[in-house]
């Protein structure tokens, strides 16, 4: 159970993608091969060092110092398997990472220190992106601030996010079920809480989320809600964030129009309870030290207000 | 076993020696031991940051350090690894070791090997000093734009600390190699040709080449970085239309030679070590040494294996696929030859053999978690992850750390005339066995779980706790074991076995000298005709067969001054070439505002480029008389080159001064930025130049150049000329390029 959903280890030998599959493949051949390699040297040197060790009162040995012929094999077979691994690297690149070509399924952008999704049906979401199972989406990815990288293990291979320099790769998912992922390229202070999750779901499923988050907020529904909502504009958080059908436009931070639905803050450093989006807004500096949102030392009941307002957000 | 049958007086101590005899030391031994003593001091340093660093990691969510203490810790445990502690560790054994090896009696430049050991400690304290001017750098070892630059690291200085000590460790390693080269090609012994010289030798010339070729691009990269950072350029920053990648290219252009040349000399090490206590001569001579040659060529050709997830196209990454799968090939070919030696020997398995062992089995498994790297589609998944960080600390602490320790036991009696304690170092290498390989085994397989590098916490996945923690407590061996060494090294350097001359029947030139090896090195070599004198010494009735023919009496070497300077010249010319290459890249990326064809004066500029030809001339017929003998005419000569330079210099300042009239700038747009910097960089080393032709004039006009110092203005002469070709290649590149 990963985040309340069930999935494998993040690990590239649990593939459930065709394009990582394809390298967990290769890569499992490649440690074989090289397995071999080692297995056979450490033999050999194992065998000398109980074989040819020296006795008490025992002689110099023979005092050889060289073999053209072995020299020359010990060359050529070295040569050969990395020839072969060359081959299957290149078959392997265009199975695992094939061209773009045609216009991206999903927009990711990777900010300091979260991942904000963007898909061409106008909805926008941070740090869990849903996907349709056994369908290939073509992923133009990008970086707001500094170099990223997207990486999660089961659906893809790991891809930069170079600000300046448009990436493309593709991600799918055979089955239904939440993929864990993170940054991999170091970038800054809280590289560590900059995780993503990859939602699969069944085409239906998937359908009925996208219009699900399409919606724009509903009106604060209670007395809490309603002050929660004038907490969040008297305090500028609209200025970062964006709730759509709310009037908050921001988009330097993660949308929050249906934050409520998601299962993580903070691109995954708490759990998304209310308790837990209590503790956040009363102080995310302490909770994930370094991130962007300040501590607004909100009162208690404004905490409280507000918190009641964004959990209502689904 | 027979006896060496050479016997010199017994040892002395090097303690005996006062402080000052350190500090004033030209004394290749003595600086090759301030150097292993420093680089020891910043082991003990970085191995803290490594604790710090394991015990954050050790359960998840840990609260030891906050995220900015824990990056600025791992920074700083990489740089100070990489540059105070590896690479000078085995600059201090190259040091120590090569001219007794090739029988010299001190290094080509003593004083220059002085100032590039200093420049080190220097080094390591600016980089240091950082914690105090608020903040040590956070930005990782190879330090990747844009989060290095202002924009992302704010007011606080750590990156320029780490980019200004590594300009100054870069001038130390350079000054360092250059001596080197020098002292290889022409202060080698009678008799001691190329094909004789030991493997680590070898090893330490092909490193030196490497190592003035590639650490250039170092020197470039951290230049442009502070010209981006100091002059608010956008070299690296693409919000002003800058390249990302492009300071990867830089920084790995330097990088992955880099590598190597922090495994050339370990290779040497081991070369050394297996034979003699393998009993057996190295197997394969000429492919050991003809493989470090061909590693060395193609690690030129590898550095985009470090980007294969930047993106940059199926056709790079296949290049870079090809090229880094192939570096594979030399570096087994060392391997086997190794175990070859081994193969049919009589194997003494000391402290020093079983660290060469160890280093032999962990850089195999380095080499082959290498390999998968290469393999592109799999370093798509587990680069910049820990699966990356377990296999270069196998290669670089597994193999060259190990071979470095075998080193250590083998020279210590060399250096110090008595032998590090053998029980004690056998439990030195065991814990230090068993905590590396527990601390990094199991990071292979916290990376195939998903682990990135350089996060300061993670969540609790399965498998993760346990690992980390298992790795955590294998760090703490590790740490413990150097403890172990530093107590043996501090008893045994006092009450060890006396050494005697060559305590392992070993057969290079080195043993054969007392230990420590008087101040001049030898009294009398013995004869070399082979690559192993010492055995033919102790085993008369059979001597190796002589190698290759012999020199006649008094052969001549090559000049050390100018192989010196020549050498010099090689990396100045990578500097430029890639402060050109930045030039051209950025020059036809750059956008609005000034270029080549609004901003420059091409007319004036040619005329100063006439007159600083034109000094070459001058230069070539002050040469000219001084070989013979018209000192008036050549110092006359010589003052008319100093003017033309001068020429040269007022008319630069004059067009520096009209574009900074009209309000070009540094950072203005990167034209003007890569434009400033090279020819900038061009202006001080005319400066440079017309210092040196200058003390060459004072000398000429006193009578002194002569003798030892007759070599003085043909030397100078040579950097003159350079700097007046640069400026060819310059003209054309800035001035003549917009007329095509």
């Amino acid at each position: 159970m990963k985040w309340g959903l069930p999935a494998g280890p993040e690990s590239p030998f649990s593939p459930a993608s065709p394009f990582a599959a394809s390298i967990a493949h290769l890569f499992a051949i490649t440690l074989v091969v090289c397995a071999v390699i080692g297995a056979i040297v450490v033999v050999a040197i194992a065998y000398s060092l109980t074989r040819f060790r020296a006795r008490p009162g025992s002689v110099e040995p023979e005092q050889v110092s060289g073999n053209t012929r072995l020299e020359i094999v010990w060359t050529a077979i070295p040569v050969a398997i990395v020839a072969v691994l060359f081959v299957m690297s290149i078959e392997t690149m265009s199975r695992s990472d094939p061209p773009a070509d045609r216009a991206p399924d999903l927009l990711v952008v990777g900010h300091q220190w979260w991942w904000e999704a963007r898909y061409p049906s106008g909805l926008v979401t941070a740090n869990e992106i849903h996907v349709p199972a056994g369908k290939p989406l073509l992923v133009r990815l990008e970086a707001a601030d500094v170099i990223h990288d997207f990486w999660v293990p089961e659906l893809a291979r790991k891809m930069d996010a170079v600000p300046g320099h448009p990436n493309f790769f593709w991600i799918s998912a055979d089955a239904p079920g939440a993929y864990g992922g993170t940054c991999a390229e170091y970038c800054g202070t809280q590289h560590a809480w900059m995780r993503l999750l990859v939602v699969a779901q069944t085409p239906a499923d998937f359908d009925a989320w996208q219009a699900a988050q399409l919606a724009p907020a509903p009106a604060p529904a209670s007395g809490g809600a309603e002050r929660g909502e004038r907490v969040f504009r008297s305090d500028a958080c609209g200025g970062c964030h964006a709730i759509a059908g709310r009037g908050f436009e921001g988009h330097v931070a993660p949308d929050l129009t249906h934050l409520a639905s998601r299962s993580t803050l903070g691109a995954g450093v708490t759990e998304n309870t209310p308790a837990d989006l209590t503790a956040w807004l009363h102080d995310p500096q302490s909770i994930k030290p370094g991130c962007r949102m300040p501590d607004f030392k909100l009162a208690d009941a404004e905490v409280d207000d507000l918190s009641t307002y964004l959990g209502a957000l689904r | 076993m027979t006896a060496p049958a050479i016997s010199l007086p017994a040892a002395r101590s090097v303690t005996d020696a006062r402080w000052f005899d350190w500090v004033g030391t030209v004394d290749h031994k003595r600086i090759g031991i301030l150097y292993v003593c420093t680089s020891l001091f910043f082991f003990v340093v970085g191995g803290c940051e490594a604790l710090l660093v394991r015990l954050q990691l050790a359960v998840p969510r840990a609260h030891v350090l906050s995220p900015e203490a824990f990056n600025q810790i791992f920074t700083m445990h990489g740089t100070t690894m990489i540059f105070l502690v590896v690479m000078p560790v085995l600059t201090g054994f190259a040091n120590y070791v090569v001219p007794l090896m090739i029988g010299a009696r001190d290094t080509a430049f003593p004083r220059i090997n002085a100032m590039a050991y200093w420049l080190f400690p220097l080094g390591g304290l600016l980089l240091h000093f950082s914690w105090l001017a608020g903040g040590a750098p956070d930005i990782g070892w190879f330090s990747y734009a844009p989060l290095s630059e202002k924009p992302f690291t704010g007011v606080d200085h750590g990156a320029d600390y780490w980019a200004v000590s590594l300009l100054v460790l870069g001038i130390s390693t350079v000054a360092s190699a250059i001596n080197l080269v020098a002292t290889i090609v022409a202060l080698r012994a009678p008799g001691m040709t190329m094909r004789r010289v030991p493997l680590f030798v070898w090893m330490i010339l092909v490193n030196s080449v490497l190592t003035v070729l590639a650490l250039p691009a170092l020197t470039a990269s951290c230049v442009l970085l502070l010209v981006d950072r100091v002059f608010s350029a956008h070299l690296f920053l693409p919000s002003g239309g800058g390249s990302a990648i492009m300071w990867q290219h830089y920084f790995w252009s330097f990088g992955h030679p880099e590598v190597y040349i922090m495994a050339l000399p370990a290779f040497g090490m081991i070369s050394e070590v297996v034979p003699v206590f393998a009993r057996k001569p190295i197997f394969g001579y000429a492919i050991v040494a003809g493989s470090t040659v061909a590693i060395a060529v193609l690690s030129f050709g590898v550095w985009a294996h470090h980007m294969f997830a930047v993106g940059l196209g199926r056709v790079a990454d296949a290049a870079f696929a090809a090229s880094s799968l192939l570096i594979a090939v030399p570096t087994g070919i060392k391997i086997f030859s190794w175990i070859a030696t081994m193969w049919g020997g009589a194997i003494r398995l000391n402290t020093a053999m079983l660290f060469a062992v160890a280093f032999l089995v962990q850089f195999v498994l380095g080499g082959l978690s290498g390999v998968t790297f290469a393999v592109v589609p799999i370093d798509w998944q587990v680069t910049d992850t820990y699966y990356v960080v377990a296999h270069f600390h196998y290669v670089l602490f597994g193999g060259t750390a190990f071979a470095t320790m075998a080193a250590v036991y083998y020279w210590f009696p060399k250096m110090t005339g008595r032998l590090l304690d053998e029980r004690w170092g056998r439990v030195h290498f065991w814990m230090m066995v068993v905590g590396f390989n527990l601390t990094f085994f199991v990071q292979h397989f916290l990376g195939l779980l998903g682990m990135p590098r350089r996060v300061y916490t993670y969540p609790d996945l399965p498998h993760w706790a346990a690992l980390n923690m298992a790795s955590t407590i294998g760090a703490f061996v590790l740490g413990a074991s150097s403890l172990v060494l530093l107590a043996n090294i501090a008893r045994s350097r006092r009450a060890g076995a006396v050494a005697g001359d060559n305590p392992w029947n070993a057969w290079t030139l080195e043993w054969a000298t007392t230990s420590p090896p008087r101040h001049d090195n030898f009294g009398a070599l013995p004869p070399v005709r082979n690559r192993r004198p010492l055995w033919d010494l102790a085993h008369p009735e059979a001597p190796d067969a002589p190698v290759g023919p012999d020199e006649p009496a008094g052969a001549p070497r090559p000049n050390a001054a100018k192989v010196g300077v020549l050498t010099f010249l090689a990396s100045e010319s990578a500097f430029f070439a890639l402060l050109i290459v930045g030039y051209v890249f950025y020059t036809a990326s750059s956008q609005s505002g000034p270029s080549p064809d609004n901003a420059l004066d091409r007319a004036r500029t040619a005329v100063f480029t006439v007159l600083l030809l034109a000094s070459s001339v001058t230069l070539w017929q002050a040469e000219r008389h001084h070989n013979a003998g018209r000192g008036r005419q050549s110092a006359a000569w010589l003052g008319a080159t100093i003017a033309l330079g001068v020429a040269f210099l007022i008319g630069q300042a004059t067009e520096y001064g009209h574009m900074f009239e009209s309000g070009i700038m540094v950072g203005t747009n990167l034209f003007t930025t890569t434009f400033f910097t090279l020819t900038g960089f061009h202006g001080l080393h005319v400066l440079g130049g017309l210092v040196a032709l200058s003390i060459v004039l004072a000398l000429a006009l006193r009578g002194h150049l002569t003798g030892r110092l007759a070599v003085g203005l043909r030397v100078v002469g040579y950097y003159w000329h350079f700097v007046d070709v640069v400026w060819v290649v310059v003209f054309s590149v800035v001035y003549l390029r917009g007329l095509l």
